[in-house]
Formats: C-alpha cells, sequence, structure tokens
C-alpha cells in the first residue's frame, strides 16, 4: 500500500514537471509577450506544485524505507532515469507549433482542474492541502487554455488548420489519464487517490463545450489510445526533456548556485 | 535588550517584528500585509529552551519569493535576537488575497498597483466569467481592461486603463 502512495504522488508530480519543462521551452519565444509571460507563468505554477509534491514523496519514500540513501524534491526530479517517470505521454508531447502547445494544456489543465478538485477530498491530508491550493492556481491555465482554443479554433482558416492538425497529434494521447493502472487503483481504493475513470464524463463535456465554441470536431468515442506512461514505458520525447533538464545535476553531481 | 527579556515577552512583539519583513517582489507590502504569516507560537523544546515557530503559507505554488522571505524572517528575528527560530509552511487553507490588510491594499495603490477586489463579490472558478471591474490606480476609472490574466509575477494580472490609457498590474484576486 505504501508503495502505491509513493508511485501516485510521484506520478502526480511527474505530470506537473514534465509540462512545465515542455512549456517553459517557450521561454523568449512566445507569439507576443504577453503570452510568452503566461506560458512561463503557467510552467512555474507547475514547478511549484511538483515540488510539493516531490517533497511529499521524499517524504514516505524516507520514512518507507531509510537504507536506501536519502531522497529530496531534487533527487527525485534530477535523478532518476525515464523509465522510473510516471507522467502521462501528453505531457511530454514536444511543443509544435503555438496551436498543438494550447491544445495539450487545454487538455492537460481541464484534467488536472477535475482530478484537484475531487483529491481535495482526499484522506491523505497532504494530498489534498496539495489540491486545495493547487486547484486555485489551474482555474487559471484552464480559463486562458480555452479561451485560445475558441480564438484558434474559430480564427482564421490557418489558425483553425493548426488546431485541426494539434487535435490529429494529441488526441490519441488524451484517453490514457482515465485509465487506472495498478498504483492508482490502489489508492483510489483507499480514498486517497481519486478514481480517474470518474473524471471522464466531465472532461468529455467541457471539451466539447470548448470545441463547439471554437467550430472544431470531436473525435470520435471510442477512438484508440496510446498508453504506458504512467508505468515508465514513454514515447521517444521523454529522453530528451530529461537529457536537458537533468544535464547539470549529472554532468556535475550535487552542484548549487 | 537582553535575549531572555524577548522570549518571555508576548508574540505581540514578534508580530510587530515581522511588520519589517517584506515582499522582494512588491517590497512595499510586508508579509504581515500581504496574509502570509498564519501563526506566531511559542513553544518549549524538550530540554527546556524555548523556540518561536513562525507559520507561513505561499501566496503560489510557484512563487520564488517563498524562499527570500523565509530567509528574511529568520534574520529579521535573528537581529532582534530571537535565536531559536523554526519556519513552518502549511498549504492549508489555501491563501486567498481576502488575507490583505487594508492598510496593504493603499499602501499597493499608492505604489501603483491596483489592489486585489475582494473575493466574495467577484472571484470564482468559473470559466468565462464576467472581467472584474478594476479600478486604474492612476486616475481612479473604472473603465479599464485585461491585457492578460497573467504578469510580471505569479500574483500580477496585465490590465489598461481606457480613460488615462496607463498600463498597470493587478493584483489579481485569489
Amino acid at each position: 500500500m505504501n508503495q502505491s502512495i509513493i508511485d501516485y504522488t510521484l506520478h502526480l508530480a511527474d505530470n506537473a514537471l514534465i509540462i512545465a519543462q515542455r512549456n517553459s521551452e517557450w521561454c523568449g519565444h512566445g507569439p507576443v509577450l504577453e503570452q510568452d509571460i503566461a506560458i512561463t507563468n503557467i510552467s512555474l505554477d507547475l514547478i511549484g506544485q511538483a515540488r510539493s509534491l516531490y517533497q511529499y514523496a521524499a517524504e514516505l519514500i524516507n520514512s518507507n524505507n531509510a537504507s536506501e540513501g536519502e531522497a529530496t524534491e531534487d533527487t527525485l526530479a534530477y535523478l532518476r532515469d525515464a523509465r522510473a517517470f510516471k507522467n502521462c505521454l501528453l505531457t511530454e508531447q514536444p511543443n509544435g507549433d503555438w496551436a498543438q502547445t494550447i491544445l495539450r494544456q487545454f487538455f492537460f489543465s481541464t484534467y488536472q482542474y477535475l482530478l484537484y478538485q475531487q483529491s481535495q477530498q482526499s484522506t491523505d491530508a497532504t494530498l489534498a492541502a496539495i489540491a486545495e491550493k493547487s486547484l486555485k492556481e489551474v482555474t487559471y491555465h484552464l480559463r486562458w487554455s480555452s479561451e485560445w482554443v475558441i480564438r484558434l479554433g474559430d480564427g482564421t482558416e490557418e489558425s483553425r488548420n493548426r488546431m485541426l492538425n494539434a487535435i490529429d497529434e494529441l488526441w490519441m494521447y488524451t484517453g490514457e489519464m482515465f485509465i487506472p493502472v495498478e498504483y492508482e487503483s490502489d489508492v483510489a481504493a483507499e480514498g486517497i487517490g481519486v478514481d480517474v475513470t470518474s473524471l471522464k464524463d466531465q472532461w468529455d463535456q467541457r471539451v466539447n463545450e470548448i470545441f463547439a465554441e471554437a467550430t472544431l470536431p470531436v473525435p470520435s468515442a471510442g477512438a484508440w489510445s496510446q498508453t504506458g506512461g504512467k508505468e515508465g514505458i514513454h514515447t521517444e520525447h521523454l529522453g530528451y526533456i530529461l537529457a536537458e533538464l537533468q544535464f547539470m545535476q549529472r554532468a556535475y553531481p550535487n552542484s548549487e548556485w | 535588550m537582553s535575549t531572555h527579556q524577548h522570549i518571555n515577552s508576548s508574540t505581540d512583539k514578534i508580530w510587530s517584528v515581522l511588520e519589517e519583513v517584506t515582499d522582494p517582489e512588491v517590497p512595499v507590502l510586508s508579509v504581515i500585509d500581504l496574509g502570509v504569516i498564519r501563526d506566531v507560537k511559542l513553544n518549549t523544546t524538550p530540554n527546556g529552551e524555548e523556540n518561536i515557530e513562525v507559520v507561513i503559507t505561499p501566496t503560489y505554488s510557484g512563487c520564488p519569493a517563498m524562499d527570500v522571505i523565509r530567509m528574511n524572517i529568520r534574520m529579521v528575528l535573528l537581529q532582534h535576537g530571537y535565536k531559536n527560530v523554526q519556519i513552518t509552511t502549511v498549504l492549508s487553507p489555501a491563501w486567498t488575497t481576502d488575507w490583505m490588510t487594508e492598510t496593504g491594499k493603499q499602501k499597493l495603490k499608492d505604489y501603483g498597483i491596483a489592489p486585489p477586489n475582494l473575493k466574495q463579490q467577484v472571484c470564482n472558478t468559473q470559466l468565462f466569467a464576467e472581467d472584474e471591474a478594476v479600478q486604474c490606480p492612476h486616475c481612479g476609472s473604472y473603465n479599464t481592461r485585461r491585457i492578460s490574466e497573467f504578469g510580471s509575477t505569479a500574483c500580477k494580472a496585465q490590465y489598461q486603463c481606457n480613460a488615462c490609457h496607463e498600463p498597470f498590474d493587478y493584483f489579481k484576486c485569489h
């Protein structure tokens, strides 16, 4: 049971860290200054959430097994290999163009919003507190990304085509968020974690609403989903993300500044 | 002033010392104006020493000012002779701009940042809620528009006044 809480907490933390790292690649490259600032602010919120979750995971790991050397938020972020990362495949997908980044954020924020709403009732007081805190921030992310989906989908021919392309690129990675793996089922049964299958209908509803306003087609229900990320089986992209994210600590162990 | 005297003094004194600690990103605000100090406790350790516990809560999860604030709280208390200082972080209940003091709001306005509106009146987690009427801190007009919900720091949004045309930061209701 203990291992399931650790894996679940790491899964939530990895989701937040990896999409934050992706978004931060826009720093200095955003389409306009205000939106460059927006996407990097979203990164900052998510890195903050990841830190709270990694700190808690480290605490759980250390109380579980002291012999393996002390875990910290830094060792968990910087010194695990790709197979140990449990983020959903969606979060590691490349930024592509602005439309693809927006759509990835919209899909993820919708999921995170619903997840944190329920996590506030977790029987684990720390996970409930992190959810309560994070939900306020995710509300901004969801509002911002929804507005952009509408603006681009119902915009010019060019922006619309880019959104259609983004849907083709990303839709196959959305189903994974609602297909629980073993540690998720374990913690859901204990009231510690969220039963992600229960979020699917609300997620579909929100996506349908926003896509309708954006005049975008919703891919047919039951489309095939790529899975594996939650259990460490990633797309080819994660290794490159970690190569950049972890470079300093790998090249200069224990460096500080 | 001896340390002994301080340790026996009430927590009121510590609260007044904490007024000296400011937000590094919005230096007109003290940590008390900001509402991040949740409690000040005097504890006795098992070996009989007294220690001061300052309980704080972050504004936003990723706010980089929090590390500096933590360090500055410790420094200011040390300067005043308080030796055993422990700083505890709590996440729940989550920080809200409603905890900002009225003095703090006035200071923000004088500094050129629009203070947060009251949460109960305007702030909600709904999508596409009506835009808040934010008053321009320069000319006082409510005829303003939001440029972006995200600004120079996590806690601010970018606005522009349609009356005097000045851009300004709004400390957003949270």
